[in-house]
C-alpha cells in the first residue's frame, strides 16, 4: 500500500494511526480500539423549524478514523450483503489513505449514485448487518459506518465542484425509451447512454427524480444532490421529457411501433397509496403520505412565502405506519408546526421497517411513538373535519409464515386519540394506469409486473424494474434492477 | 412548448386559451382534462378540462374562470407566452353512445367542458337538448356553439338578465316531466349545481352523469387527494373519473373536501360563485345544503 495522503490538521492519535497504517503495522486490535464515529447532526430543537439536512456528514478526520476501523477482511461479508456488491473494503481503504477521488471511482463501478445511497440505504439490514467489526464488538451499532463513508467520498467530490460525466461510446443510432425517472429509470438510462444508445426518459411529473424528489424530504436527501445526478445524465446526452404520462400522452405501443424506440424500460414505481378502509377516511384532514409529502417536497408547500400550493396545518396529527414513509411524514408535520405528532404502529419498535437512524431522529424531534395500536375509525364534526381517531390496542401473537409476530387486537380496548389530522402511510401499491392500457404485460396478483431474470416482461422489447416489479422496495434495489435491465437491453441491441 | 396561440376573454371572469400541444391534441377524447402549472418551482398544479382540440393544428382549447390565485396567474399570460407545464390528456373519456334523448346541462364555466360531450352525443345520433345556466348575461358562454349543434337550447340566468330567469334545475325538471322523457342527463358545473341536478333526476330514475372537479395534485392516481365516495366506495376522480353516475356520488362529502384549504385561499376570492349559488338554491328550495 502507498503512503497515505497528507491532510490538514490531524490530531496526534490520527497521525499515529496513519503512520502505523503507512508502515503496514496497524493491527486488528488497533483498529477495533478506534471508537465508532458519531454522525454530526443539526440540533434537534433547531431542526424542528427548518428543512435543512439533519445529518451533517463526517469531517475529514472522522472519515479517516472511521475508515481505519474497517478490518479489510479477506472474505468481506459486507460485499455480499450490499444489493449491488460494492467493493466495500476497497473504497474504504482509499478513504483511509486520503485518496477520495479513487474511493469514489471504486464506488461508481457498482453504484451510480453513492451520495444518495450513502444517505438513504437501510444499512443496518444490508451492508452493515454482516460487518465483522460489528460482530466482533457484539453490537450492530458498532459496525463500520459504511453508508456514512460512502456519503463522505461522494460529497467530497461534489463539493469540489467537478461534475463527473461518465464516458459515452459512439452513437449506435438506436433509441431506447425509459418510463419514469426514479432511481430505477435513472440508473437504466445511464447504462444505456454509456453504450451509445439515444435515451429518452418520460416522466409524468414536472420534475425528474421519482420518490427521491417528491417523497423523501429535503432534510434527509437534499434535492440538489439528486439534481446533480440528473444533470450528469443530461450531459451524457439523455433527453428528459417531463409532463409525459406514458399510457395517456402516448401509448407504450406507439413508442415502439411509431416513434422508433427499439426497446422500453418501465420504472414507473409503486405510486398508488393504500388506505385503511375504515370509516371516516375521506374526512378533511385525512391524507395519504404521498399527498402530504408531495405537497411539501415537490410543490414546496413548506416555503409559505413563495409556494402557491397549500398544506394542511395540523395541531395534533396521527401518522399511521412504521416505515420510512411514515417517519418522513411525521417529521415533515413537525416542521410544518404541528404541536403533537403521534406515530401509530400496530406492532413494536423491533418490527418497524424504517431505518434506525430515522426512528432515532424522529424521536429526538419530539415525535411520540404509540406502538401496538391501530385505528378503527376516524371521527369528524359537522363540517366533516377530523376531530379524533378511535384506536384498538394490540398484543403480538405467534410468528406468521414470514417469521414476524403478527398483531392481535385486544377486545374492548377501544380508546380515543385526540387529533385533527391523520396521515395514512401504510404502503403503496403499483400503479395500474400503464398496465390497464397494456394487457400484454403480465402482472402478479398484487399488480406488480412479472419479469424474467434479465428484467424482461412478457411483452417483446419491454423490460421493467424497481418498485413496479418488487413492490415498494428501496432506492438501491431499484437502481440495481434498472442496471440489470439496461444490461439486457444493451445485449439485445448489440445482437441486432 | 405549450405556447398560447390565442387568448379570448369571454366575459369578466372567463377566458379561453388555445395552446400548442400536439401530442395531447392527437390523443384526447371528450371528457378528458389536463393539469396546468404556470411556474415550475412554486406554481400550483390545477386541472382544466380540454374544451376542444384540433389535432391537425396540434392545439387544445381550455376555458377557465378566474376564481383564485392560480387561475388569475394563468389569465395574466398573453398570446405568445408559454405555460411551463402541461400534462395530459388525463381521466377516462366520456362514454358516448346512442341512447335516444340526451339533456346536457352546463352551469357557468361548465358549459365549456360540456361542449365536446354534447358534440359527441349529437354525432352519435342522439336528440340533444342543452341547458346553459349562468349568474348573469355576462357569464353566459358557448351559446352560439351549442345552438349550432343542439336540437333545443334553453338559456337561463339567475338574475333574469338574459334568457329565462331560473336555475338550471327548473327546465331540467320540466323536461323530465315531459314526453319523451330524457334517456340520459349530463350535468357539468359547480358541485352544488350538479348536486341539485342529480336530486332533480333521481325521482325519475334517469341516468345522470356528472363530471367532478375535486382538488387535485398529480392527476395520475398517486396522491389520493382527489378521492370521493361513490356508491359507498372510495374513487380517485383523476383516474376513475372525472365522470361518475351522479346518483351514486356523496356530494356532501365532496363539497366539504373541496373546502379543505379554504382558510388558506385568498380571501378576496372566497366570496365566489359557488357560495352564491348555494344560498340561492337553498332559498328557492327552502332547504339547507
Ligand atoms: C416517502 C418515502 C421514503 C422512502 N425512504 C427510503 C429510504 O430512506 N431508503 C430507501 O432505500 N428507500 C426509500 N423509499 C423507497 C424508495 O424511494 C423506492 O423504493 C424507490 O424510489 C423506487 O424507485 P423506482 O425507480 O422504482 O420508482 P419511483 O422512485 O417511484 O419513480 C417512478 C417514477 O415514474 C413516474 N411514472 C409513473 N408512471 C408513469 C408513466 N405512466 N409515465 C411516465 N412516468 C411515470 C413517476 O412519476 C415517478 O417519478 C422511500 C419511499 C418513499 C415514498
Ligand atoms: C377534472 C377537472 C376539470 C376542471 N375543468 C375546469 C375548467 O375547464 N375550467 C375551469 O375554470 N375550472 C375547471 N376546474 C376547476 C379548476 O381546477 C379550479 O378552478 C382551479 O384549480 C382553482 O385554482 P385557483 O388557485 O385559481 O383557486 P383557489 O384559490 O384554489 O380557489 C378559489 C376558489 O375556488 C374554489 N375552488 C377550488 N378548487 C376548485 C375546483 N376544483 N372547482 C371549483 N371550485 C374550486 C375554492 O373553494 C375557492 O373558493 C376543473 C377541475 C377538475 C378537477
Ligand atoms: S449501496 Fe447501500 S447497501 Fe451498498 S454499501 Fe452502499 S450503503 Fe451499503
Ligand atoms: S465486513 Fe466490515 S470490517 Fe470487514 S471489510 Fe467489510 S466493512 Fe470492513
Ligand atoms: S389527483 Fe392525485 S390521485 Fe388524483
Amino acid at each position: 500500500m502507498n503512503r497515505p495522503a497528507e491532510f490538514e490538521a490531524p490530531t496526534a492519535s490520527v497521525r499515529g494511526l496513519l503512520e502505523k497504517l503507512g508502515e503496514g503495522r496497524l493491527s486488528v486490535r488497533d483498529r477495533l480500539a478506534i471508537p465508532p464515529q458519531e454522525m454530526p447532526a443539526q440540533d434537534p430543537a433547531a431542526r424542528r423549524g427548518n428543512m435543512d439536512e439533519v445529518a451533517l456528514g463526517y469531517s475529514e478526520e472522522q472519515a479517516r478514523l472511521e475508515a481505519l476501523r474497517c478490518l479489510q477482511c479477506k472474505n468481506a461479508p459486507c460485499i455480499a450483503s450490499c444489493p449491488v456488491g460494492i467493493d466495500i473494503p476497497g473504497f474504504i481503504a482509499e478513504i483511509a489513505a486520503g485518496r477520495y477521488a479513487e474511493s469514489l471511482a471504486v464506488l461508481k463501478k457498482s453504484n451510480l449514485f453513492p451520495a444518495i445511497c450513502g444517505r438513504v440505504c437501510p444499512q443496518e439490514v444490508q451492508c452493515q448487518a454482516t460487518c465483522t467489526v460489528g460482530k466482533s464488538l457484539k453490537s450492530l451499532d458498532k459496525a463500520v459506518s459504511i453508508g456514512r463513508l460512502e456519503r463522505f467520498a461522494a460529497d467530497r467530490e461534489r463539493e469540489s465542484g467537478r461534475l463527473e460525466v461518465p464516458a459515452v461510446k459512439p452513437a449506435t443510432g438506436k433509441r431506447v425509451a425509459v418510463v419514469g425517472s426514479g432511481p430505477a429509470g435513472l440508473a437504466a438510462a445511464a447504462d444505456l447512454a454509456k453504450e451509445g444508445h439515444a435515451v429518452t426518459i418520460f416522466e409524468a411529473f414536472h420534475k425528474p427524480g421519482g420518490v427521491m424528489i417528491y417523497g423523501i424530504p429535503e432534510f434527509r436527501l437534499p434535492k440538489d444532490i439528486v439534481g446533480r445526478e440528473i444533470e450528469a445524465l443530461e450531459q451524457m446526452g439523455v433527453e428528459i421529457r417531463t409532463n409525459f404520462l406514458v399510457g395517456r400522452t402516448r401509448s407504450l405501443k406507439d413508442l415502439l411501433d411509431r416513434d422508433g424506440f427499439a426497446a422500453v424500460f418501465i420504472g414507473s414505481g409503486a405510486g398508488l397509496p393504500k388506505f385503511m378502509d375504515i370509516p371516516g377516511e375521506n374526512l378533511i384532514g385525512v391524507f395519504s403520505a404521498n399527498e402530504y409529502l408531495t405537497r411539501s417536497n415537490l410543490m414546496r408547500a413548506y416555503d409559505l412565502q413563495h409556494a402557491d400550493t397549500p398544506i394542511f396545518k395540523a395541531k395534533r396529527m396521527a401518522v399511521l405506519g412504521g416505515g420510512n414513509v411514515a417517519m418522513d411524514a411525521a417529521r415533515t408535520a413537525v416542521r410544518m408546526g404541528a404541536e403533537k405528532v403521534f406515530l401509530v404502529y400496530r406492532r413494536t419498535e423491533r418490527e418497524m421497517p424504517a431505518r434506525v437512524e430515522e426512528v432515532a431522529h424522529a424521536r429526538e424531534e419530539g415525535v411520540v411513538f404509540r406502538f401496538l395500536e391501530s385505528p378503527t375509525r376516524i371521527l369528524g364534526d359537522e363540517r366533516k373535519r377530523v376531530t379524533g381517531m378511535e384506536c384498538l390496542s394490540y398484543t403480538l401473537g405467534d410468528p406468521d409464515a414470514s417469521g414476524r409476530r403478527s398483531p392481535v387486537a385486544v377486545p374492548g380496548s377501544e380508546h380515543l386519540l385526540d387529533v385533527d389530522a391523520v396521515i395514512v402511510a401504510i404502503g403503496n401499491e403499483s400503479h395500474p394506469l400503464l398496465l390497464q392500457t397494456n394487457p400484454e404485460i403480465a402482472v402478479s396478483r398484487r399488480g406488480n409486473i412479472i419479469t424474467d431474470e434479465t428484467g424482461k416482461t412478457s411483452m417483446d422489447r419491454v423490460y421493467a424494474g424497481g418498485d413496479i416489479v418488487l413492490g415498494a422496495a428501496t432506492v438501491i434495489l431499484a437502481m440495481g434492477e434498472g442496471r440489470r435491465a439496461a444490461a439486457s437491453i444493451n445485449r439485445l441491441l448489440a445482437e441486432e | 412548448m405549450n405556447k398560447i396561440i390565442r387568448k379570448v376573454r369571454l366575459s369578466d371572469e372567463v377566458y379561453k386559451i388555445v395552446v400548442e400541444a400536439p401530442l395531447i391534441a392527437a390523443e384526447r377524447r371528450p371528457g378528458q382534462f389536463v393539469i396546468v402549472q404556470r411556474d415550475t418551482d412554486f406554481g400550483e398544479r390545477i386541472p382544466l378540462t380540454i374544451a376542444d382540440a384540433d389535432p391537425r393544428a396540434g392545439t387544445i382549447t381550455m376555458v377557465f374562470q378566474t376564481v383564485g390565485k392560480s387561475t388569475h396567474n394563468l389569465a395574466l399570460l398573453e398570446e405568445g407566452d408559454s405555460i411551463a407545464n402541461l400534462l395530459g390528456p388525463l381521466g377516462r373519456p366520456t362514454k358516448i353512445e346512442k341512447v335516444g334523448t340526451v339533456v346536457c346541462v352546463g352551469g357557468g364555466i361548465g358549459a365549456a367542458p360540456l361542449y365536446p360531450i354534447a358534440q359527441g352525443m349529437k354525432k352519435a345520433g342522439n336528440r340533444l337538448v342543452v341547458i346553459i345556466g349562468a349568474r348573469n348575461r355576462g357569464l353566459v358562454i358557448m351559446e352560439e356553439e351549442m345552438r349550432a349543434i343542439a336540437d333545443e337550447l334553453i338559456v337561463v340566468t339567475d338574475d333574469g338578465s338574459y334568457g329565462r330567469k331560473a336555475l338550471v334545475t327548473e327546465p331540467l325538471k320540466e323536461l323530465c316531466d315531459g314526453d319523451p322523457r330524457p334517456d340520459m342527463v349530463v350535468a357539468i358545473g359547480p358541485p352544488i349545481m350538479m348536486k341539485f341536478c342529480v336530486e332533480t333526476t333521481r325521482p325519475f330514475g334517469i341516468h345522470t352523469v356528472v363530471s367532478l372537479n375535486t382538488i387535485m395534485i398529480d392527476g395520475t392516481g398517486m396522491c389520493g387527494g382527489c378521492r370521493v365516495t361513490v356508491g359507498g366506495k372510495t374513487k380517485f376522480v383523476c383516474v376513475d373519473g372525472p365522470e361518475f353516475d351522479g346518483h351514486q356520488v356523496d356530494f356532501s362529502n365532496m363539497l366539504a373536501r373541496m373546502g379543505a384549504y379554504k382558510e388558506h385561499e385568498n380571501e378576496a376570492h372566497d366570496r365566489c360563485h359557488i357560495d352564491m349559488q348555494v344560498k340561492k338554491l337553498e332559498k328557492e328550495r327552502g332547504e339547507k345544503a
